[in-house]
């Protein structure tokens, strides 16, 4: 058994985007000792993909905005399967946590008063999403970063973590190696964060880096932890879809927000084929009326091209399955038709830049082609909203890992006020319960030998799997048999092909040595993301309806039985076990917020 | 769809050779591509870092064909592929293995600036601020801390002058003292801890940068301007003073 360094924390933060960070400032904040692993360098977790905004109802742009709104956009958007306690923290604590940054240097676009000026988003009612051009995610991230160093934080950098430690019933660290050296290392820590992000690198179109493996998701639930909501995976509408080595790449939603339209082969704006009932009453039915909107008119009902992004993806998928797609198997999104080309350039400025760089087109004379690519995990981590703390004692979990505030369709922009709302709370709780302990429990040395076998295991001569294989064959089971539209056979195949990589999976060969060697990181990976591949399969079999990002075709209406019910998945002896359990019922004052008459005018 | 073949730094602090892998290229390709192939094919164990692939993280930092570039954002087309593409890690800083360098040292400078320090928030909880006060301000925070120009200055590529933070940190600390809400005066340390007297404007920072930030124009020479006129001008010294005074 090799000696391991051994680091010492009252709370370890395990990931380092925008909720990871939060979570450690906020702990830090406590007087408590913090440690933050990234699996990366600082600062260039997934958060800094994110291009839309932040939603919060601060009511700059539109005063008829407040948090009630927000919390019946939110359930709407989720298809009423959110945890409702959930989104009521979020809601009425998301506007504080945005203003927050700009004390800590962030600078978001203005309105002409001076305040932070917000967008216009798909399911948000109002302009409601906190800007900076199209990136707001690496404001957001170097902002906290900035902020965050000077905390008295330890940063970790590109350090993995293998497994949780847990000893009588509770998380007592991790353990981990560091990529450059290969060295393993234990933290020992009195509570753990979870923010490791999300998994869509399971899918083969993607939007996530190599990074979204579901670590976060894996760890919890071998360490015994509930996952709640596996099957909703957010597929988002608009991916590049051409050239090949850049397909699955985000083209935010702001496009849309600000005026960008979908059309067909023949030029038609088809999304007004495929309003929902739900959304009627406020979605525009003609494209005079739409244009009136984004003249300014607040008299006029939203383009249908802001709809939830569940209804946007499907429709995309439609046009093209009816003969009606782009060259390359999209949609045409036009946004050179709509706004002139200074415009933009200032609000979409990374968006101009990507498709003139990587497909040799220039968004403010031609339209682009676009298509759905995996973007976001819903589900995660069970967690119990004031705290964060999942099932396991001394287990946190904030942002994308955690599941529960989305339901069954995630909003654009809701998703990095989460990283701020709950990050905030999984810092302070995880700070509170480490001070309520009185010391560390120390994890057993044959555990650690245990893990420190299991993560030499692929450098076994005799083994002969290559990874890279094995995650684009992962990658392809997914996206033909658990991706956008599902089927009962297709994806009862898919459990049986997953059966069959998991075999593989235990005879990965990595060649060379331990320093920094990509191989041994994508085995490891593997380990977690056939773990969550086979929880999302499970989840999305057994529910027997489409909602929100799960879409079935054997099983194409909502259905209302369903619609009380959320998803439990957890390990008993080593077997998967799966559960539909109840929603306790909205209160009476929550209720009332969903049929509220909206103010116009 | 064509042959193309690659020359590739590998080995472990600094000790390697150039190695060829032959790469299959397809329409619109990037470098990264071709990285991440060989990867898949032919070497395994190919260290390099990514995490986007979208020109937004600023991971995957390397010298191609001898220049400094963003691999994911480097198109094949717009290389010679009659020739051997040849990829190095950025040569300024410590190698660690293959196309991985040691840029620790960068974080190290980070933490030396001081973070901001915001005015008091306007009665009613707000901070006001116009847009075109912080237009230039958002131009430094679309840094993506490729550190391509850390990479590429001549004074810490050539010279290796210590007490000198260097182009980003120049944008970073622009993009402080620049700030319509912070309070701190930073143009002492500017002088005597980050050394910016040392850069002689040769904009080799500005040619590389991903993200088109005018670093010498709008970052720099702003900064060295209002670094001379406190430290460097008699009269603005005695008009100061004067000025003071009377108030």
């Amino acid at each position: 058994m090799e000696s391991y360094e051994i680091k010492e924390h009252d709370v370890l933060v395990i990931g380092a985007g925008g909720a990871g960070l939060r979570a450690a400032i906020e702990a830090s904040a406590q007087g408590v000792s913090v440690g933050l692993v990234c699996k990366s360098l600082l600062g260039k977790a997934h958060t800094v993909m994110a291009e839309g905004g932040m939603a919060a109802s601060l009511g700059n742009t539109d005063p008829r905005d407040n948090w009630e709104v927000h919390f019946r956009d939110t359930i709407r958007g989720g298809k009423n399967l959110n945890n409702w306690r959930m989104v009521e923290i979020f809601c009425r604590e998301a506007a504080e946590r945005v203003a927050e940054l700009e004390e800590w240097g962030a600078l978001f676009d203005r309105t002409k008063e001076g305040l932070i000026a917000q967008r216009n988003f798909g399911g948000h009612r109002y302009p409601r999403l906190a800007h900076v051009g199209d990136r707001t995610g690496l404001e957001l991230i170097r902002t906290l970063q900035n902020h965050g160093i000077h905390q008295g934080i330890d940063i970790y950098m590109e350090c993995c973590i293998v497994e949780l430690l847990k000893e009588e019933g509770r998380v007592c660290g991790a353990f981990g190696f560091w990529r450059e050296s290969g060295q393993f290392v234990v933290f020992r820590a009195k509570s753990v964060v979870l923010a490791t992000g999300g998994l869509g690198k399971i899918f083969r179109v993607t939007s996530n880096s190599w990074e979204g493996t579901g670590d976060g998701h894996a760890l919890a639930y071998r360490a015994g932890a509930e996952l709640t909501d596996m099957e909703f995976v957010q597929f988002h509408p608009t991916g590049m879809v051409w050239p090949p080595s850049v397909q699955g790449i985000l083209v935010t939603e702001g496009v849309r927000g600000e005026g960008g339209v979908l059309k067909n082969s023949e030029g038609r704006r088809f999304m007004f084929d495929y309003i929902p009932d739900t959304f009627a009453a406020e979605t525009s039915d003609t494209e005079e009326e739409a244009s009136r909107w984004l003249s300014g008119d607040p008299e006029a009902r939203r383009p249908p091209e802001l709809l939830t992004r569940d209804v946007v993806a499907r429709a995309i998928r439609s046009e093209r399955l009816a003969g009606r797609g782009s060259p390359h198997g999209g949609a045409f999104l036009d946004i050179a038709g709509q706004r002139n080309a200074e415009l933009i350039k200032r609000k979409l400025p990374s968006m101009y830049h990507q498709f003139k760089k990587l497909g040799n087109l220039d968004i403010t004379t031609t339209p682009m082609e676009v298509g759905p690519t995996c973007h976001y995990m819903m589900g995660g981590v069970r967690v119990e909203p004031e705290t964060t703390m999942s099932t396991v004692e001394g287990l946190f979990a904030a942002g994308e890992v955690a599941g529960g505030l989305h339901g069954a369709n995630r909003l654009g922009g809701n998703s990095l006020t989460d990283l701020l709302v709950f990050g905030t709370r999984a810092g302070f709780h995880a700070a509170k319960y480490s001070r309520e302990q009185s010391d560390t429990i120390e994890p057993s040395k044959q555990l650690l030998k245990k893990l420190e076998k299991l993560a030499l295991e692929p450098f076994d001569p005799e083994r002969t799997e290559n990874p890279y294989g094995l995650m684009a064959d992962l990658q392809e089971t997914m996206e033909l048999h658990t991706g956008i539209i599902r089927e009962s056979d297709e994806m009862e195949k898919g459990i049986e092909l997953l059966q069959a990589l998991k075999i593989r999976g235990e005879r990965l060969h990595v060649e060379g040595n331990r320093q920094y060697n990509p191989a041994w990181h994508y085995a490891l990976d593997l380990r977690n993301m056939l773990c969550v591949a086979e929880t999302i399969t499970l989840a999305a079999l057994k529910r027997e309806e489409s909602r929100g990002g799960h879409t079935r075709e054997d099983f194409p209406e909502s259905s209302d039985s369903l619609q009380k019910v959320n998803t439990f998945i957890r390990e008993v002896n080593g077997r998967m076990i799966h559960e539909h359990r109840e929603r306790e019922p909205m209160p009476e004052y929550l209720k009332k917020l969903m049929n509220l008459p909206l103010k116009e005018g | 769809m064509s042959e193309t073949l690659f020359k590739i730094f590998r080995g472990e602090r600094a000790k390697g050779e150039l190695c060829g892998y032959s790469v299959e290229v397809t329409e619109g390709m990037v470098v990264l591509d071709a990285i991440n192939q060989i990867q898949a094919r032919h070497a395994n164990d190919l260290a390099v870092r990514w995490n986007c692939k979208a020109g937004k993280c600023g991971s995957c930092s390397a010298e191609v064909n001898g220049k400094p570039r963003l691999m994911c954002m480097t198109r094949m087309d717009e290389l010679p592929l009659d020739k051997p593409v040849i990829i190095e890690p950025m040569r300024r800083f410590p190698h660690i293995k293959d196309l991985v360098t040691d840029v620790s040292l960068n974080y190290e400078i980070n933490q030396q600036i001081r973070p901001l320090k915001p005015k008091p928030r306007e009665a009613d909880g707000t901070y006001r601020m116009q847009q075109k006060d912080i237009e230039r301000i958002q131009e430094f925070h679309k840094c993506i801390e490729c550190f391509l120009c850390q990479n590429v200055c001549h004074v810490t590529r050539d010279q290796q002058v210590q007490e000198f933070a260097g182009p980003r940190f120049f944008i970073r600390i622009a993009s402080l003292a620049m700030h319509p809400l912070d309070t701190l005066n930073r143009l002492k340390e500017l002088k005597d801890v980050f050394g910016i007297g040392y850069c002689n404007i040769t904009k080799c920072c500005t040619e590389v940068c991903p993200e088109d930030i005018a670093i010498t124009d709008n970052a720099i020479i702003p900064l060295k301007e209002r670094v001379a006129g406190a430290f460097y001008d008699p009269l603005a010294l005695l008009w100061r003073s004067l000025t003071s005074v009377s108030k």
